[in-house]
């Protein structure tokens, strides 16, 4: 999911809703190379720092459920939680991404790979996502592929779904809403992206899930039609999707 | 111009003000958690107006290109509602976020014993956390109560440096200044301090540990204030250098002592219909 070329391997296969698409993916060599392109991103300090929480996590994930008790109000989080929350200020990157590189926050890469790395479930990423910032927010959101959760990050895609945050909402259209989202979901998420701007691109398994659904090519005519009648130009991206929709196996719709 | 508001309270404001900010210097503000007019009566509430100052206000000051940060706390006033303290036991978890610079506002409203629990409690959590402390001096009996906030500064475990109080005026600042601390001034349309005042002040105390913000919210209030204390600086043959200091170097080494401020705003590149807050809708 964090590149193109990841994010056609995810879903190119797949077309349909309620699919595992996701659960498809190679996501220990997609983390590694997501950290390999973070530590490169990073200077030592960073790096040491990226190690150690990393670590952290990794204890977190093999203590048992007795041994991590619900932690009392008014307590620091746990550590690695700690690290989770701080990464924006200790993984700045020291130097810019590689020409056509990735070159997305690196703290969006450090949180992703804790959540992985202290093996967050379904309980934890939604409590993550609910007390976190945004930026802590869109990280879950880029994470539900590799957290083998199955549908129980549903309700955190629609959550980003119902903001107007764009950060939010272009991580939230990643291959996870893809493979679970249903067909109406998955409709408005497209429509909510050409009205916030936020360019299709971001989209994952667009061609797949868009390609001759009649529906989706209806209410895309029907808002170029309203954009049209008060004077406003219909954005480039809504096209695309069109005629993506529009497209075969309804070729009448084009 | 380059100015830093060390103390506004956007939420309350309009994507206008954002754009007039921008226009007249603003680079760069802090949002301190405050009460919002109407009291309120569960901690969920301040739950979510906490999540929005981490979440949607720094994506809508990012559109206008203007870094937000924020102060958490549970203030003065409401820290004398018992169904309004346990917000207390919930700071941890907030005071480790990247976007906190500050605990803040605390500090005396009306001067209570919950107030002093208050804020003894938060300046220690500061202490914890290593944040410096945005403290708010009273509207009421103003004097007493910055003489009673520094007693309870000076027994906390933060350094008097390392606390920011606000709201001072002519008869506050010198108390202030003598414990240490750093100065800031509220400037008003009809209240707290107004630009020739502090022009004064500036000559008497210098621009050291000096910050001028306009602690806009829902009230009658201007969130150009900042600019205008800079042209009136200007005018009164304070130099630029005296200027940036008052008004961007000094506030980014107050809220910098954590290590958290970061002044690098990028755009979100998606805005509906190019200029506004996107709606989703019609």
């Amino acid at each position: 999911m964090l590149t193109d070329t990841e994010t056609d391997t995810e879903t190119g296969a797949e077309t349909g809703a309620h699919t595992s698409v996701d659960m498809d993916i190679d996501i220990d060599a997609a983390l590694a190379a997501l950290r390999k392109d973070l530590a490169a991103r990073l200077d030592r300090t960073g790096r040491e720092w990226l190690d150690r929480a990393l670590e952290e996590a990794a204890r977190a994930a093999g203590a048992t459920a007795e041994q991590t008790p619900e932690r009392e109000p008014g307590t620091r989080p746990a550590p690695w939680e700690l690290r989770f929350a701080s990464a924006g200020r200790h993984c700045r990157p020291a130097r810019p991404a590689p020409p056509a590189g990735d070159d997305r926050p690196t703290a969006d890469a450090a949180r992703v790979l804790l959540l992985h790395a202290a093996r967050t479930d379904a309980a934890g990423a939604a409590r993550l996502y609910a007390h976190g910032t945004a930026a802590e927010r869109r990280a879950v959101l880029l994470a539900l592929p590799y957290l083998g959760i199955g549908d129980a990050g549903v309700p955190i895609v629609e959550d980003a779904l119902r903001t107007n945050d764009t950060r939010l909402v272009a991580a939230a259209v990643g291959p996870y809403a893809a493979a679970r989202l249903d067909a109406h979901a998955w409709r408005h998420a497209v429509l909510k992206c050409l009205f916030t701007g936020v360019p299709v691109s971001a989209v994952a398994g667009l061609a797949e899930r868009a390609r001759g659904d009649a529906e989706l090519a209806r209410m895309l005519r029907d808002h170029a039609a309203e954009r049209t009648a008060a004077g406003r130009p219909v954005p480039d991206d809504l096209h695309r999707v069109l005629d993506l929709a529009a497209s075969t196996p309804h070729p009448e719709e084009g | 111009m380059r100015i830093f508001d060390p103390h506004v309270h956007m939420t309350s404001r309009t994507t206008d003000d954002y754009e007039a900010m921008y226009a007249a210097g603003v680079r760069a503000v802090v949002e301190p958690s405050f009460w919002l007019g109407q009291p309120r009566t569960s901690p969920e509430s301040f739950f979510d107006y906490f999540d929005s100052l981490l979440g949607w206000e720094p994506f809508r000051a990012a559109q206008y290109g203007i870094a937000h940060h924020c102060t958490i706390a549970l203030n003065p006033k409401e820290a004398n509602d018992p169904r309004c303290v346990p917000v207390l036991d919930a700071l941890p978890r907030y005071l480790v976020k990247d976007g906190v610079v500050a605990v803040g506002e605390i500090g005396y409203d009306s001067m209570t014993p919950a107030e002093d629990t208050a804020l003894a409690a938060q300046l220690q959590l500061a202490a914890d956390h290593d944040l410096p402390a945005l403290v708010h001096t009273p509207h009421r009996d103003k004097l007493a109560g910055l003489l009673r906030t520094l007693d309870v500064v000076r027994e906390s475990a933060l350094p008097a440096e390392r606390v920011l109080l606000d709201h001072l005026n002519e008869t506050t600042a010198r108390a202030a200044k003598d414990a240490g601390c750093w100065l800031g001034f509220s400037v008003y349309p009809d209240t707290k301090m107004d630009e020739d005042r502090m022009v004064a002040i500036l000559k008497e105390y210098g621009p050291e540990k000096v910050l001028v913000d306009s602690a806009a919210d829902w009230g009658r209030s201007d969130p150009l204030k900042t600019r205008k204390v800079g042209d009136a600086m200007l005018a009164a043959g304070f130099d630029e250098d005296d200027v940036d200091r008052v008004l961007w170097r000094n506030p980014v080494a107050f809220y910098g002592t954590g290590g958290r401020l970061d002044l690098d705003v990028e755009k979100p590149g998606a805005t509906h219909e190019g200029n506004s807050v996107l709606r989703g809708g019609s």
